[in-house]
């Protein structure tokens, strides 16, 4: 179940096809591998290397570099809690500290039940909701510690179903462009001439003179 | 309304009695779907423009002065023409990958009003002869994301992107694309490098300046989510009534967020360039002041990479030139305000650790020294620092950053301003911005540091005799 799935590799061939160059499509593969998984496995990186006729090793190369790509599994629901500045103001430490001791793990660590993985995290863009987090990429603003154990016990009675889509899952709905509407991607290198609306450059001025 | 007025489904954003170039469809909760944009004039700034040549589009752009909203503030319109005559093709790439400590104002552009964002892609491919065009959210920003999908799919299908818009000749690509967790892909040419599916480091300037040598080689003009969602109300009201908003150097508004020890955090949308920090941090209709009856302490101006100012700058205005004279810079408009009970060199490692965090490894002063300068003042601040650490941060922060650094002037202390920008030994900015809160802390509150080096105890080293030693 590691490699896609056909579902998975025809979402694939289609997002390949909207790039001039297919290693484009790198990054979004991953999380549609790690959509599938939970997290991105080794089988996944190495179907995604042939899909896009790369190297597994370039994948591997992308992949790593990303905070996001779990290369083991991680909880069904992996908390955030920001602590760059405006968060760390704002009582960040603290909201970490609980997190731990409500969930018995240290940072980076994930409950025995495979439900919850609580990390660091740096700035998320929400400063002014401070402390902020994210549970599978999803905000909560401003969470004191008791905010963060009804968060919890909601995630655990599963009254989030709806809102939180298990880890890996970004967007819900994907982008897709129609065939009669679309342009298409062209090879860079075949364009030398400028697109239909622009209007021919005047010839260079040494041909006139 | 004159006091401003919070608006639930848009955490953080207060709407009040100003100009609303960018944020004015916030008010209302389903502004991100198609039927809402085009009930308050959605797609009109593309009719306006396609109306036209794209010459007197890109003419009217360079002539309304759209600076940059994503931090260095470079005019778009000039921007748009530094890209080689006669080469092919030219794409555009949208910089929504968020992420600068205390910046937030493209998440909500992107969250609340998607179409806005699409119309101004639409406009400078046109004005700019683009053929593609890639929008980069950050990997983080899954609603965003979501809703600019949606956005897109229904903009296909009524007509606006795609092939032959609006029944003219005039046909652009709008591809989504999105990140997976990297600050430094925030900068142009490492977004470019993220979007080929590399590895996201930057690339050296010269020679890679986007705009000659970009995506897959070709010109590739890089723009801000905020700048281009300027665009449609440029297009439908005129580059003079842009003009008419804000100072000369700095028309139209802003988006800026004020967060931290504030009573009200928020994001506001401000007239540009005569807003002062005072008005955001203390201003009835921005951020009504310290919270808890604390006083000011320092700000950090323009986001975590800003050298930090003083209540000596509270009556600067938001603006570009002033404030890079002044020893800091705008930024990407987030301002993060400290009260007098915060504890200086800890404010200044969760930004130091930040940076070196982030930091993609390419260049060693950045790799090795950001990580430096968060292990020093983290030892420092648990305790175990040494009187010579403090020089020590400033000998690891010059190899980044040869020379003098900004900062901003205090009378207390009786210093004098050095102003922006500095050198550096790093391709991009993230090592010089690891330096800088550290830089602004020790400069501006040594004392707070070296209250945190205990003097240390020598324990005598006396030599003992041994017992049945040889003689």
């Amino acid at each position: 179940m590691a490699r896609l799935t056909d579902a998975n590799v025809s979402l694939a061939r289609e997002m390949i096809g909207r790039y001039p160059k297919p290693k484009s499509a790198l990054i979004p593969l991953l999380h549609l591998a790690q959509e599938q998984d939970g997290y991105v496995t080794t089988e996944a990186m190495t179907h995604i290397a042939e899909l896009v006729g790369v190297t597994p090793a370039e994948v591997l190369g992308t992949a790593t570099f990303y905070e996001m790509f779990k290369f083991e599994p991680v909880g069904k629901y992996l908390i955030n809690i920001c602590q760059t500045m405006s968060c760390a103001l704002m009582g960040a430490d603290e909201l970490i500290h609980h997190a731990e001791q409500r969930l018995g793990v240290t940072a980076g660590g994930t409950t025995a039940d495979g439900l919850f993985t609580v990390a660091h995290a740096e700035c998320q863009a929400a400063c002014t909701e401070a402390p902020c987090l994210q549970v599978n990429y999803r905000f909560r603003y401003r969470v004191t510690p008791d905010a963060l154990d009804a968060l919890i016990d909601d995630l655990q009675a599963g009254h989030l179903d709806g809102e939180i889509p298990p880890h890996g899952t970004l967007q819900r709905t994907r982008q897709h462009i129609p065939a009669d509407r679309a342009v298409g991607a062209v090879a860079p290198e075949t364009v030398t001439t400028p697109p239909a609306w622009v209007p021919p450059a005047p010839p260079p001025a040494e041909a006139t003179a | 309304m004159s006091v401003g007025t919070p608006i639930a489904h848009a955490a953080g954003f207060i709407a009040g009695d100003r100009p609303e170039i960018v944020t004015a469809r916030f008010q209302y909760e389903d502004a991100y779907t198609l039927e809402r944009f085009l009930a308050t004039e959605g797609y009109e700034g593309l009719r306006a423009a396609l109306a036209k040549t794209p010459q007197q589009i890109h003419d009217d752009v360079k002539s309304a002065t759209v600076l940059g909203r994503g931090g260095a503030g470079f005019p778009a319109g000039v921007k748009w023409g530094l890209t080689p005559q006669g080469v092919w093709p030219r794409y555009l790439v949208v910089n929504g990958d968020e992420s600068e400590p205390g910046t937030y104002k493209d998440r909500l552009l992107m969250e609340l009003d998607p179409h806005q964002l699409i119309e101004g892609c639409l406009i400078a491919c046109y004005a700019a002869g683009l053929s593609q065009c890639f929008l980069y959210v950050r990997g983080e920003m899954a609603l965003a994301q979501e809703r600019i999908a949606v956005a897109l799919n229904e903009a296909y299908a009524a007509g606006y992107v795609g092939k032959n818009i609006l029944g003219t000749d005039f046909s652009v690509d709008i591809v989504l694309q999105w990140g997976a967790g990297a600050y430094v892909v925030g900068e142009e040419t490492a977004l470019i490098e993220s979007l080929e599916g590399n590895r996201g480091m930057p690339r050296l300037k010269p020679p890679f300046f986007p705009a000659a040598i970009g995506l897959y080689g070709k010109p590739t003009i890089v723009n801000n989510v905020e700048t281009l969602c300027n665009l449609p109300w440029l297009a439908r009201k005129g580059p003079a009534a842009y003009t008419a908003i804000g100072t000369e150097t700095s028309p139209g508004t802003r988006m800026v967020a004020v967060s931290g020890h504030v009573r009200r955090p928020g994001v506001f949308e401000i007239v540009n360039g005569t807003t002062t920090f005072r008005d955001l941090i203390y201003g009835d209709e921005f951020s009504q002041g310290i919270r808890d009856g604390s006083e000011l302490k320092a700000f950090v101006p323009g986001g975590g990479s800003a050298p930090w100012f003083l209540p000596d700058q509270l009556d600067l205005p938001f603006e570009g030139k002033l404030v890079g004279a002044a020893g800091s810079m705008l930024g990407s408009g987030a301002i993060m305000v400290m009260d007098d009970q915060t504890d200086i060199p800890y404010a200044a490692l969760t930004l130091a650790r930040f940076y070196a965090h982030e930091s993609c490894g390419k260049c060693t002063p950045c790799r090795e020294g950001g990580t430096w300068l968060a292990r020093i003042l983290e030892r420092v601040i648990d305790g175990h620092g040494a009187p010579e650490d403090l020089d020590l941060l400033l000998e690891v922060g010059e190899s980044i950053c040869p020379g003098a650094f900004p900062h901003a002037a205090s009378e207390r202390l009786g210093l004098e301003a050095v102003p922006f920008p500095y050198k550096m030994t790093t391709i991009c900015f993230v090592g010089p911005s690891a330096y800088a809160p550290i830089h602004s802390a020790l400069t501006l509150f040594r004392d707070e540091f070296e209250a945190k080096i205990r003097p240390r105890t020598r324990i005598p080293v006396v030599a003992a005799a041994v017992a049945g030693g040889g003689s």
